[in-house]
């Protein structure tokens, strides 16, 4: 990798400045996908902020409002916190498969939410490809198998995140702090699709802002959530496809949900066609089934990952059928 | 001549004995070449092509030389020269660390003028194609393999069943890059080796550098797997001796994985076009293929095949297809896991026509008797019963099937070792020769045999090997030939330190030699009972030190094996849950039970990531590979393991050798259970979700 310079800050407040407003900078959390960049020379930042010199930035802690996770909480500590497990299951049990053990116990929410993609393309140091300032995108033309059949173009990644598909379907809001102090959106609104003006990034930060916090609503009664993670190999690999469902439910009837698909867009992918057809409805095999179908109708899949538009259909169904078993 | 005798009846030959490094190994003890550190050591690193074909132009080594901490760089092409795939190398560089090497190969310049390249197999064979190597499109000449009269087998055929049947490439994925660390002491060359052949390096070495053999010394302690890619210096241990006698300082040069992946060797693929038939009695009358594969631009791509079935009419055609990539090289059972999952596809398919139930179909067209117990022993352990009577005829989204697979393997050793037991006057005993350990366990099969002929423990033996400095020689570790190389030649040398212990003793209190006997650690002579130890003593001044001899006696090749598989398919989401394999392997005589079972396993777990997850993604656009990582290049892990069920069937051979046959079947019977399954038949490897819906799909 090539050299840059380790900074340490000791308060929050002085990371802004740290991290300046020329793109050179980045904050340095887990490191597990960053520090696998800079080796393969895919990011090269010539300074890093370290977080973990930042006391209490992971903390997980439940008030009144709900719940608040630190950008710096692990992924284990996600997945073993109880609060989580009992009423955000969805994020728990999507915290508990990215990746390996060891990776999830050094990589943190904030990293797995601003982590890059991992289309081979992008990962490959020799390729130039659209996404790191070249002129195309390789994907379209080549090997797509992994690629996007939602919301791409003119880049065609997934987001590969699994705790963002979760956390987006819980409602989750993202705190980010910059160099005119902080504020707080809605997560969804956090991730972008890309553009030909910026095909570049995956989300909203700024050079110099951070993520500090996530908040998650607090539970709502009759509310179930899970998540389901569709990949070649269990033991350690991104998405096909995943799904996050939110289901409030009277007896058989879904009163209300969120219906959010990894692994096929460039951003976690909320199905509104899916969730049409479920909202107000008793959950039925049959109802689920158009569901998938309503889900997929606009799926523009590419040369190789056709089979992602069976899956993402199928998987729908199932989490239809699962919100009601 | 020798005989393993009472073998069965020894408390040691075939029971569970663990490794004697285990202990080293799982505390970090155990060293391999990329644990050795070296006083003065600098750290060595391959600059290699990011194209996958050009001419070579322009190399400019001076920015990395003038680099502070760099020592040396040497140019691995000459200029003018054919780059011809990713990875190619292009230089080398020493350093005092790592950091500063990875920085000096990007400060080298070179240029190129590209030429058109090619890494698809298909494209590769069309006119159109780039020309790559000497062959007519890119195919290399026809092997035609005949017998019978294939017309007339084709008028008795009842049933008839044409496939296309495909297999990936498949990267060897050692655990242990490849590398070496080089030392030189004026003209006497050292060199820590990953290797699965330490005197074949060593004569490499020597005749590479010019030197006298004796002149080269080759150590490999301990090793982290070669799968047969590992045998010899290749142009990274070249480079690292090269640099440490430029710089006169010892060099470290371990390949990265990006570079151990797209250089060091594959399985080449395979597409194989069948045609074959069956009586409805159930027997092979013809069968007709024509294969190709590429094993990038070298040869080696091929399939055994009509494989452990006997077919009287058949015609063979086999070819090697060029592409731009790193060449294959011998793989675990070169070409045989390629045509096992052929023909165990094919047999499915044949019987299924016929309407005769698999295992019965396999059975009246293999002659083999060991692998008929097999099949009837797996058959019983998986429950084959249980399969679905009609594929995929099971209720459900979830949908589970039984299928089977072959494997057939020669592992009968050779002559050329050379190996040593000293027993000192302290007790000690030493067996000593020129093999290695590629992880497979030999060190303590050898222990096991010293111990047994002396009435030891496999602990109290110290086994030297993995190192050419003793002189005593051994062939590479591949073919499955070690344990049935070394083990006659160890044990003659413990019988003949026995008996050297025997004359010493019954000389020293006049008896005759019959009245000493040496059993389960103390020596009895006459009416007077010696320890070991006591025993030992009465040398004195001598070491007993004796040699073994080959013994043909001893050992065996024909390893049959036959493997059943258990899956689940999820038909919605295309996944295939492994739910069991069952392994019967006939091994031979079993030196050491508990490695046996771990080569099993250890086979069949190559075997699963070849069956569903393993392939070389290569990029025409580009020409270079888009997965040489162990992130997007996915070899099976913890979770994709099932139940293995692995059971070393006893037989009264002999001694042979099973590291390869153990990954032949497994392919083969996870597609038939993948079929049985679902009821569609998926003849492409690896099997994965894409493959498996696309399929369902299709039907």
């Amino acid at each position: 990798m090539e050299k840059f310079s380790y900074i340490n800050p000791a308060r929050l407040e002085q990371v802004p400045g740290l991290l300046k407003d020329d793109w050179q900078s980045k904050v340095i959390a887990g490191g597990t996908d960053l520090v696998g960049e800079m080796k393969d020379y895919i990011e090269s930042p010539k300074r890093l902020i370290n977080l973990k010199s930042i006391p209490g930035l992971d903390q997980i802690s439940a008030d009144d409002g709900g719940l608040t996770i630190g950008a710096m909480a692990t992924l284990t500590d996600i997945t073993e916190h109880s609060e989580i497990q009992k009423n955000y299951t969805a994020l728990a049990e999507a915290a508990g498969v990215v990746a390996s053990p060891q990776i999830r116990n050094v990589g943190t929410l904030g990293g797995n939410l601003c982590q890059r993609p991992r289309c081979w393309y992008y990962r490959d140091p020799d390729t130039d490809c659209l996404k790191k300032g070249g002129n195309m995108c390789y994907a379209l033309s080549g090997l797509n198998k992994y690629n996007a059949i939602f919301g791409g173009g003119p880049n065609y990644i997934v987001h590969p995140s699994d705790t963002a598909p979760a956390l987006v379907a819980l409602g989750a809001e993202v705190t980010i702090l910059g160099a005119g102090g902080q504020r707080t959106i809605p997560l969804e609104n956090f991730f972008i699709l890309p553009t030909v003006a910026n095909p570049y990034r995956e989300n909203i930060l700024e050079p110099n802002e951070i993520i500090t916090q996530i908040h998650l609503p607090k539970p709502i009664a009759n509310t179930t959530s899970f998540y389901i993670k569709l990949r070649e190999r269990s033991s350690f690999d991104f998405a096909l496809v995943s799904i996050a469902g939110v289901f409030q439910m009277q007896g058989k009837k879904c009163q209300d949900l969120s219906l959010i698909l990894g692994g096929v867009a460039p951003a976690p992918w909320r199905s509104n066609e899916a969730e049409q057809v479920l909202r107000g409805q008793v959950i039925s095999d049959d109802l689920g089934e158009r569901a998938g179908k309503a889900a997929v109708k606009n799926a523009d899949p590419m040369s190789d990952n056709a089979y992602k538009v069976t899956l993402t259909q199928n998987l729908v169904k199932r989490a239809a059928v699962m919100a009601v078993s | 001549m020798a005989e393993w005798g009472e073998a069965r009846k020894s408390s040691l030959l075939g029971k569970y004995t663990q490794r004697l490094s285990g202990p080293q190994k799982v505390t970090g003890q155990a060293k391999y070449t990329f644990d050795i550190n070296r006083p003065g050591m600098l750290y060595g690193r391959i600059l290699r092509s990011h194209i996958p074909r050009g001419t070579l132009t322009a190399l400019d080594l001076s920015p990395a030389q003038q680099m502070p901490g760099v020592k040396a760089a040497i140019p691995l092409i000459e200029v003018g020269k054919e780059i011809r795939y990713e990875g190619q190398e292009i230089a080398a560089v020493a350093a005092d660390t790592k950091d500063i090497a990875a920085d000096a190969i990007r400060a080298i310049r070179f240029d190129y003028d590209p030429l058109d390249h090619v890494v698809d197999l298909g494209e590769a064979m069309s006119e159109s194609s780039p020309q790559i190597r000497d062959w007519e499109n890119n195919q290399s000449d026809r092997q035609i393999d005949e017998k019978g009269d294939l017309q007339a087998g084709w008028t008795t055929a009842d049933a008839v069943v044409e496939a296309t049947y495909s297999t990936e490439v498949q990267v060897h994925t050692c655990l242990e890059s490849h590398g070496h660390v080089a030392e030189w002491d004026g003209d006497q060359l050292t060199v820590w080796a990953s290797t699965q052949a330490v005197f074949g390096t060593r004569r490499d070495f020597a005749r590479h550098f010019e030197l006298p053999e004796d002149k080269v010394r080759v150590i490999t302690e301990h090793m982290g797997g070669g799968f047969g890619s590992k045998f010899g210096p290749g142009v990274e241990g070249r480079a690292a001796a090269k640099l440490a006698k430029e710089t006169g300082q010892p060099v470290k040069l371990m390949l990265t994985r990006k570079g151990e992946q797209n250089t060091a060797g594959n399985r080449p693929s395979m597409v194989q076009h069948v045609k074959a038939g069956a009586t409805k009695e159930g027997k092979l009358v013809a069968y007709e293929v024509s294969g190709y594969g590429t094993s990038g631009l070298g040869g080696g791509a091929g399939f055994t095949g009509p494989y452990v079935y006997q077919v009287p009419n058949y015609r063979t055609e086999k070819f090697n297809v060029a592409i731009n990539a790193g060449s294959g090289r011998a793989f675990r059972a070169p070409r045989h896991p390629q045509g096992a999952f052929a023909m165990d596809s094919l047999m499915d398919e044949l019987a299924e026509k016929i309407g005769m139930d698999s295992l019965e179909f396999r059975k009246l067209n293999d002659p083999n008797e060991i692998r008929h117990a097999e099949y009837d022993r797996g058959a019983e352990e998986i429950g084959w019963n249980r399969r679905q009577k009609v594929a995929g005829s099971a209720p459900g989204i979830q949908k589970r099937g039984i299928g089977v697979g072959s494997g057939q393997w020669g592992g009968g050793g050779g002559k050329g070792t050379k190996a040593r037991v000293n027993i000192n006057s302290d007790g000690t005993v030493e067996a000593v020769t020129g093999t290695q350990d590629l992880g497979t366990g030999i060190r303590t099969a050898i222990a096991i045999i010293v111990a047994d002929e002396l009435g030891l423990q496999p602990t109290d033996i110290t086994v030297k090997i993995g190192d050419t400095l003793p002189g005593l020689p051994s062939g590479g570790s591949g073919g499955s030939q070690t344990t049935p190389s070394v083990s006659p030649v160890v044990k003659t040398a413990a019988m003949a330190a026995k008996e050297s212990l025997i004359n010493h003793l019954a000389e020293k209190v006049n008896v005759a030699a019959d009245e000493v006997v040496i059993k389960e650690g103390s020596v009895t002579i006459g009416n007077n009972q010696l320890s070991w130890k006591e025993a030992a003593s009465t040398l004195g001044m001598e070491t007993i030190s004796e040699e073994g001899s080959w013994d043909e006696n001893l050992r065996e090749g024909g390893a049959a094996g036959a493997q059943f598989a258990e899956v689940e398919v999820d038909t919605e989401t295309g996944q295939v849950k492994l739910i069991k394999i069952v392994a019967v392997q006939d091994c031979g005589l079993i030196i050491n039970r508990l490695a046996t079972e771990s080569q099993i396993n250890g086979g069949v777990i190559g075997g699963i990531g070849y069956a569903l997850l393993e392939d070389r993604i290569m990029d025409g656009q580009t020409g270079r590979s888009l997965n040489s990582n162990l992130i997007d290049y996915k070899v099976a892990g913890a979770q994709e393991i099932p139940e293995i069920r692995a059971i070393a069937h006893d037989t009264d051979r002999k001694v042979t050798g099973i590291g390869e046959p153990v990954t032949i079947p497994t392919a083969g019977a996870i597609a038939n259970a993948v079929y049985n399954a679902i009821g569609v038949r998926v003849r492409s490897l690896p099997i994965t979700p894409d493959k498996v819906l696309t399929a369902l799909e299709e039907a």
